[in-house]
């Protein structure tokens, strides 16, 4: 598996057109989301006059920085809902992109080291299999035969009890992902606009009508929030708030090792998860710092607390060498679910509040968000995941579920 | 790692701390008088500036005291180190805890 070739592609992928004056929509962050979000946009509802306006480089942010895990196995039934989705198109896009981003369906282990632990997760897979997602509960020596190199001694400080596995989990080449969908969209007559950072917003009353950036002022009948750990900093501008928190979250890389790690393992309670990425690299992800940061980039101890975990449970990685770590900045809800839906500011949406597990909802998150924006109201998988619910009550607690600690 | 200039105990590193989000947070004075949407702000929204943040840290390993932190949350510079209760130390020249435009 590990040394498969990847595809051959062209030079250019997409146009780098100049913005034009005016869009039927523009989205703002030019990472998954965003490309998902118009390439929705353009299939399911025929608008093509749009653009996605990018401050960087294309899926340079999150897109480039995440550690590639999709799954489904949510707590609630909103959330399995969604999820499942999201795992559903990702199992068809390949086909439909015309694009092979390696979506490697290996499986998914979420390991349970206290009674707590065993707990929580066998009612998971309860709940999942009620939802329609695969689930199952293996014990230490069914989680020894899957992932052979994991230590399921009873002599470590937090033995492995057991693990939830997913099967049709796995992980995909994030930035391959980002490419496929760039490419399509581009195709279907969409503006891909890089190096082009929104500085402002133009307002008729409470209704948004353009968007102000540092190359010139775009009008728009409708905006789609995207900017993941910079949405506070675009809703200010806009002039409503949004409940969600930024902080730092890092992963890193080993060198290149010959194929070891048959699928991807994930430890809430010692907190680390891995996978191989196909070239061969360990691919490691941990907890976000705890405080609000914006500086991509995060302190030295989650990373020493990250590898501690990573040798305990797997004694052979204590021969492996970090080769490069890095941060991304994620957007945090209290509830660890995404926002999608309305704004306070008529005919503007935001999509955010995907924290640390972003990258399996780009699918869904496109779907759903395209939908909203399109015909200004929720599609029926993102309906729960509106802004509203810190007002109602109704959150969707997915702490124990989201896998990463925050 | 964040090197933080406890007031009561000096330089420590940032393993010494938990951090406690942003200061400045008032519990409101007639709680019963409020309605859902200011008990959603209350509990659930909190400012993220890009820039200057006054936050709250506690010394869990030292002198266990909160204590309140002006940092920037690009560079992670710290900027003043301050008691809970005192004004922010930039106060005259920030705008306030909501954003002008805030939803109330």
């Amino acid at each position: 598996m590990s040394t498969q070739q990847l595809p051959e592609h062209p030079d250019f992928l997409w146009r780098n057109p100049e913005p034009k004056s005016s869009y039927d929509a523009v989205i703002v962050g030019g990472g998954g989301h965003g490309l998902a979000t118009a390439y929705f946009l353009a299939k399911n509802h025929g608008m093509t006059n749009i653009a996605v306006l990018e401050k960087g480089w294309l899926a340079g942010g999150n897109m480039a920085r995440n550690t590639t895990i999709i799954r489904s196995n949510y707590l609630w039934d909103e959330s399995a809902a969604i999820y499942e989705h999201s795992l559903k198109l990702w199992e068809i896009l390949p086909e439909e992109l015309e694009y092979d981003f390696l979506f490697s369906q290996r499986g998914v282990m979420n390991l349970a080291h206290t009674l707590g632990d065993v707990r929580e997760s066998m009612r998971r897979v309860g709940a999942n299999k009620l939802n329609g997602v695969d689930a199952e509960w293996l014990d230490p020596e069914q989680v020894k035969e899957l992932c052979p190199i994991l230590n399921i001694s009873d002599n470590i400080r937090y033995p492995v009890m057991g693990a939830t596995y997913q099967p049709r989990a796995g992980i995909a080449k994030h930035d391959h992902v980002a490419w496929a969908f760039a490419r399509k969209c581009d195709e279907l007559g969409v503006d891909i606009i890089q190096n082009c950072e929104v500085t402002g917003f133009l307002k008729d009353g409470n209704r948004v009508v353009g968007v102000k950036t540092n190359r010139g002022t775009i009008n728009t009948e409708k905006v789609g929030l995207c900017a993941a750990g910079h949405s506070s900093v675009l809703a200010e501008m806009a002039g409503f708030r949004l409940p969600i928190q930024s902080h730092p979250l890092q992963a890193l890389v080993s060198e290149l090792h010959e194929p070891v790690h048959p699928t991807v393992v994930m430890s809430n309670h010692v907190h680390v998860y891995v996978s191989q990425a196909h070239k061969g690299e360990l691919v490691m992800g941990a907890g976000v710092d705890s405080y609000n940061g914006y500086g991509q980039r995060g302190s030295f101890h989650v990373i020493e607390q990250q590898m501690a975990a990573a040798v305990e449970l797997f004694p052979i990685f204590a021969r492996a060498h970090v080769l490069r770590t890095w941060g991304g900045i994620v957007d945090t809800t209290l509830d660890a679910s995404p926002i999608v839906g309305t704004t306070p500011v008529e005919n503007m949406f935001v999509n955010c509040g995907w924290g640390t597990g972003g990258f399996k909802g780009t699918p869904a998150a496109g779907l759903t968000f395209a939908h909203t924006i399109a015909t200004g109201a929720p599609h029926k998988l993102n309906k729960p995941f509106a802004l509203e619910r810190f007002e109602t009550g109704a959150l969707i607690d997915e702490h124990g579920a989201a896998a990463v600690a925050h | 790692m964040l090197l933080i200039p406890c007031p009561n105990c000096g330089p420590r590193d940032e393993t010494e701390f938990h951090y406690g989000g942003q200061a400045h947070v008032p519990y409101p004075k007639d709680p019963a008088a409020l309605n859902d949407r200011e008990w959603a702000e209350l509990l659930f929204y909190r400012d993220n500036p890009k820039g200057a943040f006054a936050e709250r840290w506690v010394h869990s390993t030292g002198c266990r005291q909160w204590f309140n932190m002006l940092r920037d949350t690009v560079s992670y510079d710290i900027q003043a180190v301050y008691p809970t209760g005192a004004p922010r130390p930039d106060s005259a020249t920030t705008t306030s805890a909501s954003p002008e435009g805030a939803v109330q």
